[in-house]
């Protein structure tokens, strides 16, 4: 309950405070490390540049969350479609597909995403694509035992028996039992995606034109000395979302499959 | 040992194939080949992207570049730096003693406390303590380890003077090797810290959930029913059993903690393998940066097999099903 108070607060932030809070994240409105609560100074006080950081955290998450939850569709679309045909089909296709999900879960997640990104441009689908290249393995794996546990199951079985095609059986009678395991690690990979993304822009591989929590973190990191709170609050916002994240997977879990409560 | 032995050609494929990707990754960057390789500064000189087209043999079909580009790396070349006008070999083996340092510090940390903590809660489940490790663990792994990082500098190094804020070691240091050492494990009680708290959260949810099942399980109740004192309960049958999961995720976890050692380091300006990978990023270092991706993913590989071979060796249930870990 309070993860989606959470999330729904981070989204009102993101995509309505907008609408009456026009700003420009870029323009330089006031004196560089003006406290929050000074005089002349923001809501949030200024960054080292002097720009709004209130402006800068209520603009940057469209970024951040753009960026996540493009990596998640590409997560969930390659880790659905590899797991639920390595499970369907078992045998050799099995075992390539596993073979394949295998090496890409031993590359060291965020240091690959880095150097993908690093190569190409830090546009929004290099950001995406990166994030997605490392974290679908587990979506695979969940995918695939799930189909190994149903497939053999009687109503699949009375679905082969009246004709069904292996096409309509993965997607209309198997697909949809896996769902509630799938939701839950959506979620949850969302909250990675998101982390993925901050840390990314922190290290300055972002769209530099576009404000974003991580890149604000990183940019004020060398004055934090002198100016705590633009480091701080992008972090919070952040840490807030990815809270959020979290506990609705956990709710989710709990309601979707209750058998696993408590663990 | 049959299965031993095609564990291990499995990670040698493994090696293999990151080899293959790290050359697929030059050849599918944008631009030419030899000039991703000679980076920005030098990409407009001539000169400069015929000798490394030489040098790296991009004249000859892309079949021949691979296996070439497998040979030196066999041979321990993996090129020059472009920044450091040294080979990437050796800037490696200089960074990667810090790195395994901030790694095992963090980790021990995480797996001493989180135990501590998880077998604290699972004796009892109802308890206050079980219940904020469950809140822990959720605030653990959404707080960024660079925000971290950046929080115990804000609130902890620039009041207290024992805390240096950045670097291994003090810039003017003099003394004898134990106060090098002692000098060193002040610089390394913050980063360690920041990259300790994402996995002291995971071992302490984990160790909880383990102990909860064990100590629920016969052989405990044996124990307790001949009345052995609690302590030996606890430990002697119950962690022993129940620390098994936290000692797998261990091994299995090295490439992430790697990767988190990344921003922990740049924050702390702590001079690793990380940093080394920053630094490569904002100097378009990249003979640099595939060193050091290469380097961690074999790593990663190594690490992983030896975990699976202690296994085997521990215990005798996964020598006997074939040692699949799912």
């Amino acid at each position: 309950m309070f993860g989606a108070v959470l999330l729904l607060g981070i989204l009102i932030m993101t995509f309505i405070v907008p609408l009456w809070y026009v700003k420009d994240p870029g323009d330089l409105i006031a004196r560089p490390h003006l406290p929050p609560g000074s005089e002349g100074a923001p809501f949030l006080g200024t960054d080292n540049l002097g720009r709004d950081l209130l402006a800068i955290i209520v603009y940057g998450g469209r970024t951040t969350l753009r960026v996540a939850a493009g990596a998640a569709a590409l997560i969930v679309f390659v880790g659905v479609t590899i797991g639920a045909t390595a499970g369907y089909y078992g045998g050799w296709v099995d075992s390539a597909l596993m073979r394949f999900t295998e090496f890409f879960q031993v590359l060291p997640g965020l240091l690959f995403a880095i150097v993908v990104v690093a190569l190409f441009e830090p546009s929004f689908w290099a950001i995406a694509i990166a994030i997605g290249s490392i974290s679908w393995p587990g979506i695979a794996r969940l995918t695939r035992a799930e189909f190994l546990r149903l497939k053999n199951l009687e109503f699949v079985k009375a679905a082969r028996a009246i004709g069904a095609s292996d096409l309509r059986i993965i997607m209309r009678v198997i697909l949809p039992n896996a769902m509630p395991t799938l939701i839950v690690s959506t979620t949850l990979i969302m909250g990675s995606a998101i982390l993925f993304e901050a840390g990314l822009a922190f290290l300055g591989l972002a769209d530099v034109n576009n404000p974003s929590w991580g890149l604000a973190i990183g940019r004020a990191k060398d004055f934090f000395t002198i100016n705590w709170w633009a480091v701080t609050f992008p972090g919070l916002a952040i840490f807030a979302t990815v809270l959020g994240l979290s506990l609705v997977g956990d709710g989710l879990q709990d309601a979707l499959n209750p058998r696993l409560r408590g663990r | 040992m049959r299965a031993i032995v095609a564990r291990i050609a499995q990670a040698v494929g493994l090696i293999l194939a990151v080899i293959v990707l790290n050359f697929l990754l030059i050849q599918i960057a944008p631009g030419d080949a030899a000039t991703a390789i000679a980076g920005d500064q030098s990409a407009s000189d001539p000169e400069v992207i015929e000798q490394i087209r030489e040098q790296y043999g991009l004249d000859r079909p892309i079949l021949v570049q691979l296996a070439v580009y497998i040979g030196n790396v066999v041979r321990g070349d993996l090129g020059q730096s472009i920044w450091f006008n040294e080979p990437v070999t050796s800037l490696l083996a200089s960074r990667i003693v810090p790195t395994l340092l901030l790694s095992a510090a963090a980790l021990g940390f995480a797996v001493i406390v989180g135990v501590a903590v998880g077998t604290a809660a699972a004796r009892k489940p109802d308890s206050w303590v079980s219940h904020s490790v469950t809140i822990l663990a959720l605030i653990g792994f959404a707080m960024p380890a660079f925000w971290t990082g950046l929080l115990l500098l804000i609130l902890v190094g620039v009041r207290f003077d024992f805390f240096p804020v950045s670097g291994i070691q003090d810039n003017d240091f003099e003394g004898n090797w134990f106060e090098a050492l002692l000098d060193i494990g002040q610089h390394l009680i913050l980063p360690a810290l920041t990259l300790g708290i994402i996995y002291l959260a995971q071992y302490s949810r984990l160790s909880r959930a383990s102990m909860l099942e064990v100590l629920e399980s016969d052989y405990v109740r044996t124990a307790r029913a001949k009345g052995l004192s609690e302590r030996s309960v606890v430990f002697k049958h119950g962690l022993r059993n129940g620390i098994i999961p936290v000692v797998t995720i261990l091994g299995l976890q090295f490439g992430a903690v790697l990767s988190g050692a990344i921003l922990v380091e740049s924050v702390f300006s702590w001079p690793g393998l990380g940093r080394l990978a920053f630094e490569a990023v904002t100097r378009r270092d990249t003979p640099v940066l595939l060193g050091v991706l290469l380097l961690v993913s074999v790593s990663v590989i190594v690490a992983n097999l030896l975990t699976d071979l202690v296994y085997r060796f521990i215990d005798p249930r996964i020598r006997v099903s074939g040692g699949s870990s799912d």
